[in-house]
């Protein structure tokens, strides 16, 4: 198996003085989906912040393609290639659906509107809301419009943190079938998940944290397979 | 009854000198907000920038007036206009970077800032007061009106007169003309709209590759443009002294909070609420009531309901009255 | 030190009223320093407190008008009455009633004619007595009593108003606190420039009493034992007699301030101070460990003030008039301000040596600064920017003024004097 398209390398880090992460190795293949569950406190969201570059890291790297970018601002990162969809506050309330994509690709200098279209035909949704404002949109809206606008930059990566918190289940399968779409275009997703049977269940790779550390890593499947990891972190 | 005088009367000493005074407050205003919304904090030397942009206006207008060029009918200030909005960016860029860059990094809170912005106004108004004194100056030239009281009570024959001064009809047209500027600006163009991102979610402005140095420098020379303009409208159509400035500070503040900090178009409204509410309440109404009613039940009193030096309170009430029952203003706010 | 200089420098008598005002202005440092250093209040009304003090020294000791008040006074109390009656009323309405429109189309019909009965009431009186001899008179006039006793009222006028703006304002956030502190600051000096009738508006009021145990310059000069100590010592009657005055003032002045300082830091150390600091610090933190966040900022902001206004009312008493057009902003909110950052934020002898140095400061540069001014323009011909130059430099105090607040707060913002 070749290396991971983007790896996150025995991570060790927090945001002060005490360390939340230990040792910790997130990884995806190009193409691919892989989620990361875990309790609640596990350092889930930490984890991929540490990869994304939004916390100081003690101990490991970051490579991206091969290419080691563990000093690199999200800034940076996102000029890279990488993508990134934050839990909370993830669209311009006040700014039309068209003007978030638009503000997506800022950093964009050549035409953006093919790129737009095909947000659109992956979220026709949006496209009929364009000029609302998408704070007037439904939760699930939002995160379409969330993870629209991480795609305008046409990342290689994409990182979503819970995309389907506060969402209700039929929304989320929907969201959850407009990932794995995303995924076949040929983006790497890597995303952190509450509803971790639903998540693993599209996963081709699942990372169960607990403290900070790995505690189980394989494919979706073979997770929800497990006897212990249903147990424990499944719910029976 | 005289309803036609009655209409005259309030047109010409209610809503055009309100129309005026209005379209002054929401461009300085404007500037307040913008700044707001970018910066996160409120500027208390936003009144003093504008008498420091309207003082180098000033300068620049005797200048061009000693060397014989003016602009015909308009008043030659309007020539030194873009001199004075270059000067004061150049100097609020300044101030920006020897002062408020390292708060900024810092991520002080934003009543440091505040305060830090009370030392700046300190500054300003003294560079004002030294520089041209603090003595008022009057700069307006050009036409004086563009309807005249006899050419009015000639053509249509009533006894009152509806005056429009030219500094008048300047200040509202260069408002309006501003305005939509302004939001041509914000909402067509690819920095508009960065700022209004950053505005609305600095993080994910700062995700997205939006450059918040860029934005805080363009935001400046908005707002320091706006002031200047303000500013200049507001001397043109009364007269320029800094301490008048200074307390202009508060029906501007007013008018931004009203109209909910960090909106644009909030700030416009509010700058029409607060400039309709002070000049309906100090107005002494017995003219117009004295056309409407019966001749012998004209009114003995004046009818003012507040005397003109309580303005303050006016502006004032409003502002508490809004923040007590909708405290992001009448549009929403931060 | 400073003072010394200025002493030896210049004279006594100048020296000995900067002291004075520098000694007010600690004791004013000293209340903005309970609101922003205790609490982190950031208010720009200290200007209407020192306002209020002012006012309340000329109604409690000033000179009674009885014509004045029998033209008017009960007529004009009932007036006030009646206003404050009506705000009540609608404050209850407000609580009582459903939210809904007929709440506010209620409320709105008793504010707007509680309003105009209010000026019924109230305009005739305060014409009545506006008229009675307004070259000299024209107000109701005051009590007539000891100035001595109107600085404790000068503070609970201050403290009342406290009350008033801290009620609506408090718990918004930071900046609207300050605009709105500086609102009132305005309305305040608004009322007292134009309501002719409670201390002659612009027209000012003079020969306010003194404060025991200072006595006037004249007594002291026909007072024989007086001149026969002055011709022991070899000295001017007349000079030794206003700086005996002067003295005495600081004298008063400092054991009022002593008594404030040592008021404060008993607080400071107490319970309630380190309750006062721990919601500065975090007042998400103390709000969950169950304190009234806002319960304690309100009295904190009302104590402060009162302090405010004590100096105020201690200000008008030595200057023996009241008036209106020296309250400035600059002046008296920004320059407390700017001392009480210097001086050290939450150290009350920090603000005391803030008060102290930039009262000097402000002063000195007023008196020094045109004669500066002069000598760096030496070498300029003498013509219009020699001459401008020179107006000019008063101004540069602003200047300076505004260079040592940002100095201090870039590099050194714990001020001179830190918090322990």
């Amino acid at each position: 198996m070749s290396d991971p398209f983007l790896i996150g390398e025995a991570m060790t880090g927090g945001y002060g003085a005490v360390d939340i992460l230990h040792d910790c190795t997130i990884a995806v293949e190009k193409g691919q989906i892989a989620v990361i569950v875990g309790p609640n406190g596990a350092g889930k969201s930490t984890a991929m912040k540490a990869v994304f570059g939004m916390l100081n890291l003690r101990g490991g790297r970051v490579l991206l393609d091969g290419e080691d970018i563990t000093k690199l601002s999200p800034q940076a990162r996102v000029r890279k290639g990488m993508g990134f969809v934050p839990q909370t506050s993830n669209i311009f309330t006040s700014m039309t659906v068209e003007e978030n994509l638009e503000m997506g690709a800022f950093i964009r200098e050549d035409d953006i509107r093919g790129t737009m279209e095909q947000v659109y035909e992956l979220f026709p949704i949006l496209k009929d809301k364009r000029y609302q404002a998408a704070g007037e949109l439904s939760g699930g809206q939002r995160q379409q419009v969330a993870v629209g606008r991480a795609l305008m930059t046409q990342p290689k990566v994409l990182m979503l943190d819970e995309p389907t918190a506060g969402v209700s289940p039929i929304v989320m399968d929907e969201l959850f079938d407009r990932i794995i779409e995303v995924a076949r275009t040929g983006i790497s997703i890597l995303m952190v998940e509450q509803n971790a049977r639903q998540a693993l269940d599209i996963a081709d790779k699942g990372y169960v944290l607990v403290q900070g550390a790995n505690r189980f890593t394989d494919t979706g499947q073979a997770l929800l397979a497990d006897p212990e990891v249903r147990r424990s972190f499944l719910g029976g | 009854m005289d309803i036609l005088n009655a209409l005259v009367a309030f047109l010409n000493y209610v809503f055009v000198p309100g129309l005026a005074y209005g379209s002054q407050l929401a461009l300085g205003a404007l500037g307040l907000t913008l700044v707001f919304g970018i910066l996160r904090f409120s500027n208390f030397a936003h009144g003093d920038t504008m008498a420091f942009g309207t003082m180098w206006v000033i300068l620049i207008t005797w200048w061009f007036q000693s060397m014989g060029i003016t602009a015909g009918p308009l008043p030659t200030a309007l020539l030194a206009l873009p001199f004075g909005i270059a000067i004061t960016a150049a100097f609020v860029l300044a101030t920006d970077r020897a002062v408020y860059k390292f708060y900024r990094d810092k991520k002080a809170a934003s009543i440091i800032l505040v305060i830090v912005s009370t030392g700046v106004m300190f500054i300003t108004n003294g560079l004002t007061r030294i520089i041209i004194g603090p003595q008022e100056q009057n700069f307006a030239d050009g036409a004086r009106f563009v309807i005249s009281a006899q050419g009015f009570k000639d053509a249509t024959g009533l006894s009152e007169a509806l005056v429009i001064k030219s500094t008048t009809a300047i200040t509202v047209i260069t408002a309006a003309i501003c305005v939509a500027v302004l939001f041509w600006f914000l909402n067509k163009t690819r920095t508009g709209k960065s700022m209004r991102a950053f505005s609305d979610n600095e993080d994910l402005a700062l995700l997205s590759g939006i450059n918040p140095e860029r934005v805080v420098m363009v935001t400046w020379i908005i707002a320091s443009a706006l002031a200047v303009i303000a500013g200049t409208l507001y001397g043109l159509d009364k007269s320029f002294r800094p301490f008048i400035y200074f307390q202009l500070l508060l029906p501007i503040a007013a008018s931004a909070v009203v109209g909910g900090l960090g909106n644009p178009l909030g700030a416009i409204a509010g700058g029409f609420i607060i400039a309709f509410s002070e000049v309906f309440v100090t107005y002494a109404w017995k003219k117009v009531v004295g056309y409407l009613v019966v001749l012998d039940l004209e009114p003995t009193t004046l009818l003012q309901l507040l005397s003109t030096d309580y303005k303050f309170a006016v502006s004032f009430t409003i502002l508490i009255i809004v923040l007590l029952f909708r405290p992001t203003g009448i549009f929403k706010g931060k | 030190m400073l003072f010394l200089l200025t002493g030896f420098m210049q004279s006594w008598n100048l020296s000995l009223s900067i002291l004075n005002i520098g000694v007010l202005s600690a004791i004013m440092a000293l209340g903005v320093n309970m609101q922003w250093g205790y609490a982190g209040l950031f208010s720009t009304g200290i200007m209407g407190s020192v306002a209020l003090g002012g006012l309340a020294v000329v109604i409690v000791s000033g000179k009674p008008v009885p014509e004045g008040w029998a033209a008017g006074g009960p007529r004009l109390l009932f007036g006030l009455a009646f206003g404050v009656a009506v705000l009540l009323a609608s404050i209850f309405i407000y609580r009582r009633m459903k939210p809904g429109r007929t709440r506010g189309w209620t409320i709105t019909a008793i504010l707007v004619l509680g309003f105009f009965a209010y000026r019924a009431i109230f305009d005739p009186a305060a014409n009545a007595i506006e008229a009675f001899n307004p070259a000299t008179a024209g107000n109701i006039g005051g009590f007539g009593l000891p100035s001595l006793l109107s600085w404790p009222v000068g503070a609970l006028f201050a403290g009342v108003a406290a009350w008033a703006i801290g009620k609506t304002a408090l718990g918004l956030r930071s900046d609207y606190l300050a605009i709105a502190t500086l609102g009132i600051a305005e309305i305040v000096l608004a009322v007292m420039k134009n309501e002719d009738w409670l201390a002659r508006g612009v027209k000012n009021i003079i020969d306010l009493p003194r404060p025991w145990p200072v006595p006037y310059e004249v007594n002291l000069q026909q007072d024989a034992g007086f001149l026969q100590t002055v011709q022991d010592w070899g000295m001017d009657p007349t000079q030794a007699s206003t700086i005996l005055v002067k003295l005495l003032y600081l004298l008063v002045f400092t054991l009022v301030l002593l008594a404030v300082v040592w008021m404060s830091e008993r607080a400071l150390h107490s319970p309630w101070g380190r309750m006062m600091r721990a919601i500065r610090d975090n007042e998400v933190a103390a709000s969950a460990m169950g304190k009234d966040v806002t319960a304690r900022h309100l009295q904190i902001f009302i104590i402060g003030s009162a302090v405010v206004g004590l100096a105020g009312a201690m200000l008008t008493s030595m200057e023996g008039q009241l008036t209106p057009g020296n309250y400035t902003p600059l002046r008296f909110t920004f320059l407390i301000w700017v001392m009480v950052i210097v001086g050290g934020s939450g150290n009350n002898w920090g603000a005391v040596l803030g008060g102290l140095l930039l009262g000097w400061l402000w002063l000195i540069v007023e008196n020094a600064g045109p004669v500066a001014m002069g000598y760096i323009t030496m070498p300029l011909p003498d013509g219009a920017l020699k001459a401008h130059l020179i107006d000019a430099a008063p101004h540069l105090r602003l200047v300076t003024l505004g260079l040592v607040l940002l100095l201090v707060l870039r590099f050194s913002p714990k001020g001179l004097i830190p918090e322990k």
